[in-house]
């Protein structure tokens, strides 16, 4: 395990720190390392780094790690953490920051997780309403597991819980013009 | 009483059964729900981890088509619940925002109007009292474990019940002459779309709150959230206790229960499209019309 | 015409470093009614200060102002100054140029011009200065201390060994505060009862202390030296003089209820006194709960009792009596941890406070010393301490920490291991602070000799899951989530004011905090005074510390307590306001705005045009009045003025440097 020089982290994180906690308004720097949230995370276990270690390398303007981690595409929002944090540290909507800073970044450190949400969102662009069976059948091709719970389809189809066709709302072109307006004001936060 | 009805992309498909459920209870209860004309999806998980505004603009976009009409918001699903009503104190909270909203959706939007999850809805709009007059069958013999999940209780600022031991499932279940069970992971998350898109990480997050509902000694379920139900009932096929036994867990919307409690058949509630099969326990209990009949 | 001389501090360079001295002495000359100017290295030395003595003689002043530093630093030196040379030492103003100039602007230019500006303003007032003279008021020579703690014990003990009289009013039956409660004390382990009980029988026999229990304080008038108290003594139902305090009474009372001194643990009777050792070892009756009292059946106690103690009809009394000075050792009470829904809203038996842990572990406790699972009573395995519980934590409960948690924590894991055979005490930890004489070998003997596991990282969630409590947190040292099942969960919870201890303050007069604990007067240099003159605090009220603390607290509040009732008579500062009746018409807009109810309405007598007249005007105790200025504010046609302060010298001041 190599020593980490924190001279040149903060030198290289300089700036990074702020920028998140301005884009995020969550105070990194109160943090003072409990562990209450990653004690009560639901999915911590699966995590490379625990939610409290993030906010840590953050801390210490370690940005490389922290946008490359899988942590922040694991985070399912729950927000338990920040329900129970002494410092009242919104710990879900930084994450939310890093995942959109990571994939401006071109780190997707768990891709699957992170095609699901774009075709969710190409579904509704298209529709104005998610197509789920346009979304799973799109989903599984991409990730490369065109089998994935096949057996579940009929099963759906016949209980009528699954549509082929998608439908379109009649206001489908307004709601391209908000996706179109809000990729222009870019990611941002508050 | 008059709802502005948000059923949300899945109530038409893996959430029908709630859909239909809701209508059920509120037509039996004399609660008017009129469908938000033309609504779009509210963005769910996918909006607010891409775009900030985005997250807003979606559901902000159905709340000013009901505030037309001045109707207060009712929405079944918890997800759609909890971005529907962020977008609605944010508006209120922020002139700024108001302005940058209002400006994207091309709507004017003033953030009146409460935003109201079904269970609200129940529990307040109906209320316990006339809930408790309405039952034909009282449904004893179902121990639930009341499931709220995360999005009905988190964050406080949206919160519509306690965020570590939420009650107001229970009472309704109690109103209906089942038995509320006391059990730890009322509020723990279900994983939501890691069952897809992370499988091994969602499985684990069910297994524990099945596990947990067993060990409670409840025999059934009830959500509020489509996601959740889809979660807790479709995937626990794949699920085995630790003994290596199925759960044999059904999970109900609670609005089935209610529905059936005020003289419903499970049929017209949508029981039968359930994946973990449901109707078995409601004959040995004695609820199923099939079963009461033979009596 | 005024002869006012001004004298100009370098300070060394705090001040010549960035003003010009010598120029400011020089421009000072030009001001109105200035005779003599100069400057001086270090004004407030012996030679700084005889340059002010020679000066005052050779040039006759009558009004000097010192450029230096700030008043709160030497104003006192320099008034002892005139003094020494039969000067009013009120003659005397402070311009501070240094704390307000020259250790805040850079620019040596503009710093002196803003010198020069301060001086002028000084000038300007002292010219009209008056001479003022202390007064003085007489103290009363006996202490009051409220609160029959260890801290309330020891301070009247101190008072009492110096020869003062001192009452000690304690609201609860008995005296001894939450140390009778505790078993075993840190870091030596010795049983708490064991030391406390000498001091209680040592206040209770000593001459010069009287014992007011099951009492409150209901009103307090009156200033420094004559405090005028009025005590309720609440009717404990037993006629002390009678009571032998034999215990059949409440051997025989039929109501069983829970004890508060064993926090719901165990039980007393309607009649009782709180524990064993009580003093005085008298009961009295809880006419709440009392089958008499509720029901008009009964009456058992007063049967069997030989000496005929019990007084049903005991009502209520009331007692004023005087005081020179007030000791507050009013103690504190545990944080509430039902509001943590994480941990269970504190419905989950097995889940309790250190203070319960105390009594479950006590020989004389409601288990016999046994450390038992209050749900079922077995004895437990796996016992969880957590730390930080209501502490450090700025969502849910206190942003400070509580001081005393670490060592009791580890005391308590140190208990488990000695107690249950194969006990295992966990500790989560945020970190361990061992601040005092042996604490630190105290905790390294817990983890290393004891076996107690730390654990650091802060607990998520405890929940039940059969006869266990599994309680969810992480090791941030390992960087892992961590569970432990546990048979008993033990929360440190945090220190917390009373509830009533805003209340109190109200009553007797001083200031208390954010969190309802006492302010002190200085939180360096003045830990066991009030701004209230006459008031002082020792122990836990003030601020949460353990037991030396309170006790080294007790003897340093005795000690001021006796400096002061050992005066004949006592100064007073002269600098208080006084009122002109002949502008005064009596509205009394200053009776309820002065915060030290040191103004009221008197009758005046004149006579007007041949006639007597009566009318009402304000009238101000200078003894009371510490000289705020609140009342000239609320003051409408300017009748009531400061001395030293007055509204003409202040605008002599705005004018200085306005026009």
């Amino acid at each position: 395990m190599e020593t980490l020089n924190l001279t040149r982290a903060y030198e290289t994180g300089k700036g990074f720190i702020e920028q998140v906690e301005a884009e995020s308004g969550v105070k990194v720097k109160a943090c003072y390392q409990c562990g209450k949230c990653t004690a009560g995370c639901p999915v911590a276990f699966a995590m490379d780094y625990t939610p409290r270690q993030i906010i840590r390398m953050m801390q210490l303007g370690l940005k490389e790690e922290v946008l490359k981690s899988k942590t922040i595409w694991l985070c399912v929002h729950c927000e338990t953490c920040y329900t129970r944090c002494p410092k009242e540290i919104e710990l879900a909507k930084l994450m939310e920051t890093l995942r959109m800073e990571a994939k401006k970044a071109g780190y997707v450190g768990e891709k699957e997780v992170d095609l699901f949400s774009d075709l969710f969102l190409k579904s509704v662009e298209n529709h104005g309403r998610v197509h789920e069976m346009g979304l799973v059948i799109g989903f599984n091709l991409l990730s490369m597991q065109p089998f994935k719970d096949a057996g579940l389809g009929p099963i759906m189809m016949q209980k009528g819980k699954i549509h082929i066709m998608p439908s379109n709302i009649k206001g489908k072109a307004a709601v391209k013009r908000i996706f179109e307006k809000t990729r222009q004001m870019g990611g941002g936060s508050k | 009483m008059k709802y502005a009805y948000y059923p949300g992309c899945s109530l038409n498909a893996t959430g029908i059964e709630y859909n239909i459920s809701s209508k059920a209870v509120a037509s039996y209860f004399g609660v008017e729900l009129k469908e938000i004309d033309d609504w779009n999806c509210c963005g769910a998980s996918a909006a607010h981890n891409t775009n900030h505004w985005l997250s807003l603009a979606l559901p902000a976009r159905n709340l000013a088509i009901a505030e037309k009409e001045g109707l207060d918001i009712a929405v079944p699903c918890a997800a759609c619940y909890s971005r529907l009503k962020g977008a609605q104190v944010a508006v209120k909270e922020s002139a700024a925002a108001k302005e940058t909203i209002k400006d994207i959706i091309e709507m004017d939007y003033q953030g009146s109007g409460e935003v109201l999850s079904m269970v609200d809805v129940v529990h307040q709009g109906i209320g316990l009292e006339r809930l408790k007059e309405g039952v034909k069958l009282p449904l004893e013999g179902l121990k639930v474990a009341s499931y709220y999940g995360c999005l009905l209780v988190r964050p406080k600022k949206l919160a519509m019940d306690d965020q570590e031991n939420p009650m107001k499932m229970d009472e309704i279940m109690a109103s209906i002459g089942a038995e509320p069970v006391d059990w730890a992971y009322k509020v723990e998350c279900c994983g939501a779309g890691h069952s897809t898109q992370k499988t091994p990480v969602g499985f684990k997050m069910i297994n524990d709150i099945l596990r947990n509902a067993k060990l409670s000694g409840a025999n059934c379920i009830v959500s509020a959230c489509p996601l959740c139900m889809l979660n807790l009932d479709m995937r626990q096929k794949d699920l085995k206790q630790d003994n290596g036994e199925n759960y044999n867990l059904p999970v109900f919307y609670f609005t089935e229960l209610v529905g059936m409690a005020v003289g419903y058949t499970p049929e017209e509630m949508g029981v039968p499209k359930h994946f973990t099969n449901a109707i078995t326990l409601l004959l040995e209990k004695n609820l199923h019309p099939a079963g009461r009949r033979g009596a | 015409m005024k002869r006012i001389g001004v004298f100009v501090c370098h300070c060394g360079t705090n001040i010549a470093a960035t003003v010009d001295c010598p120029g400011v002495a020089k421009a000072s000359l030009d001001f109105p009614n200035v005779v003599h100017a100069e400057d001086y290295k270090y004004m407030c030395s012996e030679p700084g200060q005889d340059v002010i003595r020679k000066a005052i003689k050779e040039h006759n002043l009558d009004g000097v102002v010192v450029s230096a530093c700030s008043p709160r630093m030497h104003e006192t030196t320099f008034r002892k100054t005139l003094e020494s040379v039969g000067m009013n030492p009120f003659l005397l103003e402070c311009a501070n140029i240094r704390e307000h100039c020259s250790w805040v602007h850079p620019d040596k230019v503009k710093g002196t011009v803003k010198a020069i500006s301060l001086s002028r303003l000084s000038a300007a007032k002292v010219a009209l200065n008056q001479e003022l003279t202390k007064s003085t008021i007489s103290i009363e020579k006996r202490a009051l201390v409220i609160g029959g703690g260890i801290a309330g014990i020891q301070a009247a003990l101190d008072i009492a060994d110096n020869g003062f009289k001192v009452d000690i009013v304690e609201r609860e039956p008995s005296i001894g505060g939450k140390m009778a409660q505790i078993d075993k004390t840190f870091p030596t382990l010795d049983c708490s009862a064991c030391i406390l009980t000498p001091k209680m029988v040592d206040a209770a026999g000593h001459e010069n202390i009287e014992l007011i229990t099951y009492s409150e304080i209901e009103k307090v008038e009156g200033y420094v030296g004559n405090f005028d108290v009025t005590i309720r003594k609440k009717a404990r139902s037993i006629d002390m003089k009678k009571c032998t305090g034999c215990g059949i009474c409440w051997e025989k009372c039929p109501k069983k209820l829970p004890s508060e001194f064993e926090l719901g643990l165990g039980e007393r009777k309607a009649i009782y006194t709180p524990f064993p050792q009580a003093i005085p070892n008298k009961p009295v009756i809880d006419r709440e709960n009392c089958r008499f009292f509720s029901s008009g059946k009964c009456k058992v106690c007063q049967k069997v009792c030989a000496t005929g103690a019990v007084d049903f009809d005991q009502q209520d009394e009331f007692e004023t009596r005087r005081y020179g000075a007030i000791v507050v050792a009013t103690g504190f009470e545990l944080f509430d941890h039902g509001v943590y829904g994480e941990y269970g809203y504190g419905k989950y038996p097995d889940v309790i406070t250190g203070l319960h842990f105390e009594r479950l572990v006590n020989a004389s406790g409601p288990t016999g010393g046994k450390i038992k699972r209050p749900s079922d009573g077995k004895i437990p395995k796996n016992v969880v301490f957590i730390k930080c519980v209501g502490s450090r934590d700025e969502a849910k409960g206190k942003p400070y920490c509580s001081k005393t948690c670490c060592m009791y924590t580890a005391k308590h894991a140190i208990l488990v291991s000695e107690k249950i055979p194969d006990g295992k005490p966990y500790v989560f930890y945020m970190d361990v602070r061992t601040p005092g004489k042996d604490y630190d070998e105290f905790y390294t003997r817990t983890h290393n000799k004891y076996g107690a596991e730390y654990i650091r990282g802060r607990v998520s969630r405890i929940y039940q899951q059969g006869d266990k409590l599994m309680v969810r947190g992480e090791d941030t040292l390992l960087g892992k989530q961590v569970e432990i099942e546990a048979d008993l969960v033990v929360l440190a919870t945090a220190m917390v004011s009373n509830s009533d201890s805003a209340e109190l303050a109200r009553t007797v007069g001083f200031s208390y905090d954010a969190h309802g604990f006492y302010t002190e007067a200085h939180p360096k240099l003045r830990p066991v005074e009030t701004h209230t003159a006459g008031v002082f605090l020792a122990g836990a009220c003030q601020g949460p510390k353990d037991i030396p603390e309170s006790v080294a607290q007790a003897s340093g509040a005795a000690v001021k307590a006796t400096g002061l009732l050992s005066k004949t008579l006592m100064a007073t500062d002269p600098m208080v306001s006084f009122v002109n009746t002949q502008v005064c018409y009596g509205c009394g807009m200053c009776v309820p705005v002065c915060p030290y109810k040191a103004i009221e309405l008197v009758d005046l007598e004149e006579r007007v045009h041949g006639k007597t007249k009566r009318r009402l005007v304000s009238s101000v105790n200078q003894s009371l009045c510490q000289g705020c200025g609140a009342c000239t504010v609320a003051c409408r046609p300017g009748a009531i003025n400061l001395k030293g302060f007055t509204n003409e010298q202040i605008l002599a001041e705005v004018d200085a440097i306005c026009l």
